[in-house]
């Protein structure tokens, strides 16, 4: 990765001033600062310190208006065991991780393993696959979902002319989460593009090789592709893991931003947004959006754990 | 694929008594008039004035990326400095880094500055480079320009910012338009910070605008409602017909190149 590069560029840089001389390089040091210094008070005002705010808001309650009142791990204590809520939201999220991103992730594969061996028209299909990833983050489309998967929309009348009468997906329990996850498989064309351009990498020889050994297309996919492709795989799982946990505009447009129906689709941001700023609970709110980087970051921190199991990397041996 | 924004097209087009009863996708005829409905907009503010707003918004976020994630992206790029490790390193991590555990006391911040409810929190962040997202990408197209190049420069006796101004960035273009396209789209779509705030209808977006005339009507008004979808989505489509070809390559090399 780029950080490795890191060390090496210091040393280059401490040897190359000439002896004695040090003023140029303090002044390009200075001049790095002046780049930097956008970035350097977003950093601080922006990010560091509402995360430590926020950290110390999540043990008072604030409501905005009044003063914030220290009331120790109360809004965690209440989150975790007096609130049922928070839990159905708990499971309303990982619910639609679990079905969301997996299911994502192969059809973005399936697809750029199809599109890879197209001769004729590859363009073409991999910007309108492409498409629906920019556009389906929009209201506009998640809008049209709730119509499509509604009472009476195109979903529920073409299961009824073949049997089956849901009663429109987004007012039933379960199947308003699913509505909601197959939004997000739409949008399997980010990952898909991501793929495509790692199977290019892979280098021809190898399925030479392979095939010269009287390797199946099947063994060839799980031999060769696969470990070739393990890093972009894990690039995609973690990016993808990390956006599901947050997402929040479907979920609104779908409920009607309540959650319904029976907080099916009261995801972790959307019951967080409505504790904070709806019922102006901030301090509760600040516990909910800490608690959610606490677990994205484990979550993280599992999946780089187990990477060390399964992610390839095609240059570790010449280290 | 394609086919529910093919839906989204065809019921704006239709006929109230159609809009959900039929499964043809295409309508009987045309209702031109739903496009008039949608264009009068909500709570008396017409659909012209909140395009405005919404590309007022997208614009200076496009503004205040491109300037200030070029400039860090620079100095992360080719600049020494004391730091540079452990800040580099800080920056990939807020790319992880849920939007949520910032916001609440972001708001408060705002609020005190007495800027909820206009444009600046949606606009300010992006000149503070607060999307690390975009610095690592034109940092690591920055890594991939030849050396010489400034070295050259120096010798010809430019310093920092001339080569960076005169040198660097307009070898940057690529990954600069990405960055602009990306924000764009992104920022035009965006639902959660808009809704939090914003809540004067004048200073209403687009997205906002759909959202409130959804609350606002019935199912009778579903024909009025995507027209207005469609006039909201009409620039994204507009900008991917456009710049897809920059839109891929950005996402295939962003992802890649690590």
């Amino acid at each position: 990765m780029t950080t490795t590069d890191i060390p090496a560029a210091g040393v280059r840089a401490a040897r190359r001033p000439a002896p004695g001389d040090k003023r140029p390089r303090r002044r390009r040091e200075g001049a790095a600062w002046v780049f930097l210094s956008p970035w350097v008070l977003g950093a601080a005002v922006l990010t560091l310190l509402p995360m430590a705010v926020s950290l110390y808001l999540s043990f008072t309650d604030y409501d905005m208006f009044n003063p914030p009142h220290w009331v120790g791990l109360r809004n965690y204590v209440q989150m975790f065991t007096e609130d049922p809520r928070y839990w159905r939201s708990v499971g309303a999220t990982l619910g639609y991780v679990v079905i969301a991103v997996p299911l994502q992730l192969a059809l973005a594969l399936l697809i750029a393993l199809a599109l890879k061996s197209m001769k004729r028209g590859k363009a073409f299909y991999r910007s309108a696959f492409y498409a629906p990833s920019l556009l389906g983050a929009s209201m506009s489309v998640a809008l049209v979902w709730r119509a499509v998967f509604n009472d009476g929309g195109t979903v529920d009348n073409l299961l009824s002319a073949v049997g089956i009468h849901t009663g429109g997906w987004v007012n039933r329990p379960g199947w308003a989460l699913l509505a909601v996850a197959l939004l997000t498989v739409w949008q399997f064309g980010a990952p898909m593009v991501i793929f495509l351009a790692g199977l290019q990498q892979i280098p021809a020889e190898l399925y030479e090789a392979a095939a010269v050994d009287g390797a199946s297309r099947w063994r060839q996919f799980v031999s060769v592709t696969l470990p070739m492709l393990s890093p972009v795989l894990f690039f995609n799982l973690v990016l993808q893991t990390i956006q599901a946990f947050q997402v929040f505009t479907p979920a609104f447009a779908v409920s009607a931003g309540k959650g319904g129906p029976a907080d099916s689709t009261l995801f972790y941001t959307l019951y967080l947004y409505d504790r904070g700023f709806v019922a102006s609970h901030m301090g509760y709110a600040s516990a909910m959006a800490w608690t959610l980087l606490l677990v994205i970051g484990a979550v993280t921190a599992v999946l780089f754990r187990t990477s060390r199991t399964w992610v390839f990397y095609a240059d570790e041996g010449d280290r | 694929m394609l086919y529910p924004l093919a839906w989204l097209l065809a019921t704006s087009l239709k006929p109230a008594d159609e809009v959900i009863a039929s499964l043809r996708l295409l309508p009987s005829r045309l209702e031109w008039s739903n496009y008039t409905t949608a264009l009068d907009g909500v709570s008396d503010v017409p659909v012209s004035r909140m395009l405005a707003n919404s590309l007022l918004i997208a614009g200076g976020a496009v503004l205040g990326n491109v300037l200030s994630c070029s400039l860090a992206a620079y100095a992360f790029a080719r600049l020494r400095f004391r730091l540079r490790g452990p800040l580099f390193a800080f920056m990939i991590a807020t790319i992880m880094l849920p939007h949520h555990a910032v916001l609440i006391p972001q708001y408060i911040i705002f609020n005190q500055l007495g800027m909820v409810n206009t444009y600046w929190p949606l606009i300010l962040p992006k000149f503070l480079a607060t999307e690390a997202f975009f610095v690592f990408l034109i940092v690591q197209f920055m890594r991939g320009l030849p050396r010489e190049l400034e070295e050259a420069a120096r010798i010809d006796g430019c310093g920092p910012f001339r080569s960076f101004l005169q040198v660097i960035l307009p070898l940057t273009r690529p990954a600069l338009i990405t960055t602009a396209i990306f924000t764009f789209i992104w920022t035009w779509n965006d639902f959660f910070t808009q809704l939090i705030y914003l809540f004067s209808p004048e200073k209403f977006t687009l997205t906002l605008a759909l959202r409130s005339f959804v609350d606002a009507s019935s199912q009778s008004a579903y024909g009025p409602m995507f027209a207005m979808s469609v006039i909201a989505l009409l620039p994204i489509v507009l900008f991917f017909l456009a710049f897809q070809r920059f839109l891929v390559e950005g996402m295939a090399s962003s992802g890649i190149k690590g």
